[in-house]
């Protein structure tokens, strides 16, 4: 079973988003190393970025990203075998500062054995009043290919478009808020196509059998969410987020975000944070349908369901010392720790047993490690 | 809101069409801040000679960068009758003084920590930069630094040493 | 909340047209806002990994991430 990672190509590209207006982003370099282990599955592997200004006026990056997937999931587990596989994804994007406005445009490319995926974005960035409202908006296409391991001449595409805006406000010399608005609009095979539902059925021992998923062809989602950077007269900072999700295919979500960093002496920067996520079905979604044709559109994908999950975050930074290297400005080394707790409402775990329908509600804990190095130059 | 002098009007109009030729000069605001020595620096007192004051900042990326230009203008133009003041705007001098160890220069550095002189001015960008002819008077205010202002910079003091 | 909506609606209809409003935040007092544990997002590589393992994760996607503050130089 593949992991839902269809849309990580497009999560990278909108997160690309220019964070300043008047000035170009550093000259940078990064080394990373991350790591997803939890129910069942371990995702590992690099991402490298290296960006570097042009003639003051130009800020080119290049990004390459691996995820060496080893999935033993729930979903794997219920109806195939574990198995392993390799994303590979690569960006480029191009920023440019013309005075108060930045302009950003970039391609990203994501390749697996079952899957492709293409992104283009642009975004414009500008800065008003004083340098205390930054408005921006952007726009992405992506054309992705979902092929299926076993079946070769099954192919099918999906068209993404993502319409993003975006305000932000310094509010007072400590105090900077903001507001983003996202509409992603998908249309094409949404679904995994190793995916199963499952529908009661009398005449089988298990009183159950598994059957396609049927989803339906287009989804359109709206998210809004606030955002507030707080400076601590101390020297620390709290952010805070929330974000509001709704889809057509009825799935309504609430993400709420704190964080706190602190800096410790002259070369320690300490984080914590914490989030909490809440999530409602998908109106196709249920865990055991009564029959095999209940509904024109069905599925069994625990992402699309009833859970919460909770977060909790820390994180470390150390300012390493000059290596006398000219080229060198500035380097620190990070390590992030991220543990969730996912805790289903509506998903239960069939590889525990039970009466159909009666079996336990699933919940896992995932780990997320993220050590890199960055230097600036 | 305190009501607005005529000049930090003019400098207004300036710094909005940064680069256009000012209108008729007004007289610099005076003021006396304190140096890195501890002894007091007054504007006024430098009348005769071409200035040319700085507002920058540590935490402001072009300040820090044009810094070692500012160095080789003021080496350059001095003995022409020209000086430049470097003001700092951090309520802190200490942050400056430190920065100042990696990157010496030999124009007065003056601390500006309640803000009071770059509000005469009407400072509307970090780094600002006033030019002050041998009378007094403000002839240019140029906002923001971009590689290749240094020149910018030059010819102004160039035309300016001249009168 | 009355700070945020009249510099939004400036924004949105465009600064020429605000003129009689100061930024109330002068671009020398900006010390705060421009430290590094102020920005948005100081680590982009690992940010975005992350949002990667929610887009996986959960069915909400979007919106995501600030912007502005910083030193407003230049």
């Amino acid at each position: 079973m593949r992991p839902t990672i269809r849309l990580a190509a497009f999560a990278l590209c909108v997160t690309a988003l220019p964070s300043r207006a008047a000035v170009l982003p550093d000259d940078r370099a990064d080394v990373l190393y991350h790591r997803y282990e939890g129910g069942g599955v371990t995702v590992d592997g690099p991402s490298l970025l290296v960006r570097k200004n042009l003639a003051e006026k130009y800020s080119v990056a290049a990004n390459y990203y691996v995820d060496l997937v080893s999935s033993a999931s729930i979903d794997v587990l219920s109806q195939a075998s574990p198995y392993k596989e390799t994303r590979q994804q690569g960006s480029l994007g191009l920023d440019m500062l013309n005075g108060k406005t930045q302009y950003s445009l970039s391609v990203l490319g994501s390749e697996e054995n079952d899957y492709s995926s293409t992104t283009a974005s642009f975004d414009v960035s500008q800065d008003l009043f004083g340098d205390l409202t930054t408005v921006s908006f952007g726009y992405s296409q992506g054309w992705d290919d979902v092929r299926k391991r076993g079946d070769p001449s099954f192919s099918e595409p999906v068209d993404r478009r993502s319409y993003r805006l975006g305000v932000s406000q310094v509010v007072t010399p400590s105090l900077i808020m903001g507001f983003a608005l996202e509409t992603i609009t998908d249309e094409g095979y949404l679904q995994n196509p190793y995916r199963s539902m499952r529908y009661r059925d009398d005449d089988v021992p298990a009183g159950y059998a598994w059957a396609p998923e049927v989803y339906p062809s287009t989804r359109t989602s709206n998210a809004a969410s606030l955002n507030a950077r707080y400076f601590l007269w101390y020297r620390a900072a709290l952010h805070g987020e929330y974000r509001y999700f709704t889809d057509t295919w009825g799935v309504d979500a609430n993400t709420v975000r704190v964080g706190y960093v602190q800096p410790v002496g002259a070369q320690w920067t300490l984080e914590a944070g914490y989030r909490w996520y809440d999530q409602s079905r998908a109106d196709f979604y249920s865990d055991l349908f009564p029959s095999a044709n209940a509904q024109n559109f069905m599925g069994r994908d625990k992402e699309l369901s009833t859970f919460q999950s909770h977060m909790y975050s820390v994180g470390a930074s150390y300012e390493l010392p000059s290596f006398g290297w000219k080229f060198l400005q500035r380097s620190t080394i990070n390590l992030f720790f991220d543990y969730t707790n996912y805790d289903y409402a509506d998903f239960r775990d069939v590889l525990k047993g039970g009466a159909p329908g009666a079996e336990p509600l699933y919940q896992f804990d995932a780990a997320v490690y993220r050590l890199f190095f960055s230097g600036w130059f | 809101m305190r009501p607005r002098s005529i000049l930090a009007a003019a400098l207004l109009t300036l710094s909005l069409t940064a680069g256009a030729a000012p209108p008729a000069p007004a007289p610099a605001p005076d003021f006396a801040l304190p140096s890195r020595d501890g002894s007091e620096v007054r504007l006024s007192d430098l009348k005769g000679q071409v200035v040319m004051i700085n507002f920058w900042a540590t935490w402001c990326g072009p300040c820090r960068q044009e810094m070692p230009l500012l160095e080789q203008l003021q080496a350059r133009y001095e003995p022409l009758g020209f000086t430049l003041l470097g003001v700092n705007v951090e309520p802190d001098p200490a942050a400056a003084s430190a920065w100042l160890k990696g990157v010496p220069v030999t124009f007065p550095i003056l601390f500006d920590t309640r803000n009071a002189v770059a509000e005469s001015f009407g400072v509307q960008g970090m780094p600002s930069s006033v030019f002050v002819d041998r009378e007094g008077r403000v002839r240019y205010v140029h906002r923001g630094y971009k590689s290749g202002d240094e020149a910018q910079y030059a010819d102004l003091i160039r035309s300016l040493v001249k009168e | 909340m009355r700070a945020l909506i009249v510099p939004c609606l400036c924004a949105l209809l465009g600064a020429a047209g605000c003129s009689n409003v100061e930024p109330w935040v002068k671009p020398y007092e900006r010390q705060n806002l421009a430290d590094p544990i102020m920005a948005a997002d100081s680590n982009p590589v690992a940010s975005s990994y992350l949002n990667h393992v929610f887009e996986v994760r959960e069915g909400a996607r979007g919106a995501l991430g600030g912007h502005g503050g910083g030193c407003g130089c230049n």
